[in-house]
């Protein structure tokens, strides 16, 4: 018999957005000092590049992991639609809290997807710029996020 | 353990038809992927080999094996071909990303003498790939059901 395979799927999306490393319970010197100019008061934005991969079983009927036409629309609704241009400290509920950073914005994406009724999430993977990129799997340690 | 990747790049066309499904399923189902005529992509696909380097040569396969290993099996193969109608190995299959990823997995991991086949990731276009791998734990947990 042949070895069993595995397949995944990733696909690309992007959106831009601003935000602002700040922490309220840390004083303005610390903050300067932890986040340097992404502290900056007025925000500042990306054109933050967005991988999602999904995988599963490969439906022999359509050749499919799960139809795009179903990952697109449900990608576009739960995070392109909420972040895209958006400041993200104010527009989304999520970082009233937690501060946005990318590590931050994979683990809340990664949360809003995870309900894809289609296919399992297995990563979401985030470029911030095109040199620095953060992923993440949905390991058990995120299950809370909260800045402490 | 090191991993090597070569990349080789070849354009084909292909559309997407399930003979059971009905005119109206196969349009809702496959979108404009449907068209009869056809439609193509220059895919990109990358090939990673994992191992430890020879000593004698710091080496884990001679890359230029690997490179007329892919030429071979899929250049010659897939290169400047419909993929519905002259390929054979994707016969009775729908030519997707993920199907075509696993069979390229087929084609070249017997050949492969040196090192082993760790992952090969097929880009339908910048925005869209498939990963095929071995699924690890064994117990055979058909991810690529339907892939033979």
């Amino acid at each position: 018999m042949s070895q069993p395979l595995k397949l995944s799927l990733t696909r690309r999306y992007r959106f831009s957005a601003s935000h602002r490393l700040h922490r309220d319970n840390l004083s303005e010197q610390e903050n300067l000092r932890l986040y340097g100019k992404c502290s900056n008061a007025h925000g500042h934005g990306h054109n933050y590049l967005l991988e999602v991969t999904i995988a599963g079983p490969v439906d022999p009927a359509t050749g499919m992991i799960a139809n795009l036409g179903e990952l697109d629309p449900f990608v576009e609704r739960e995070v392109i639609e909420p972040f895209d241009y958006k400041f993200l400290n104010e527009e989304v509920p999520e970082f009233a809290r937690d501060v946005p950073t990318t590590e931050n914005l994979c683990r809340e994406i990664y949360r809003r997807l995870k309900a894809f009724p289609s296919a399992r999430v297995a990563r979401v993977r985030i470029e911030e710029t095109s040199k620095n990129s953060f992923e993440y799997d949905g390991d058990s340690s995120g299950a809370a996020y909260a800045a402490p | 353990m090191i991993r090597v990747t070569r990349k080789i790049e070849f354009s084909a066309a292909h559309y997407y038809h399930n003979p059971n499904f009905s005119a109206e399923e196969n349009r809702r189902v496959f979108g404009k992927c449907n068209n009869p005529h056809g439609h193509g992509h220059n895919y990109v696909l990358e090939v990673t080999v994992a191992g430890d380097p020879d000593p004698a040569t710091g080496m884990v396969l001679d890359l230029k094996e690997l490179k007329d290993i892919l030429q071979k099996e899929v250049g010659d193969r897939m290169d400047h071909r419909h993929l519905n109608y002259e390929v054979p190995e994707l016969a009775g299959q729908i030519p997707t990303c993920e199907n075509i990823a696993a069979v390229i997995w087929r084609l070249i991991e017997p050949k492969i003498t040196r090192g082993k086949l760790d992952r090969v990731r097929l880009y339908e276009s910048p925005d869209l790939f498939a990963d095929c791998t071995a699924e690890r734990n064994g117990a055979g947990a058909p991810e690529a059901r339907g892939n033979r």
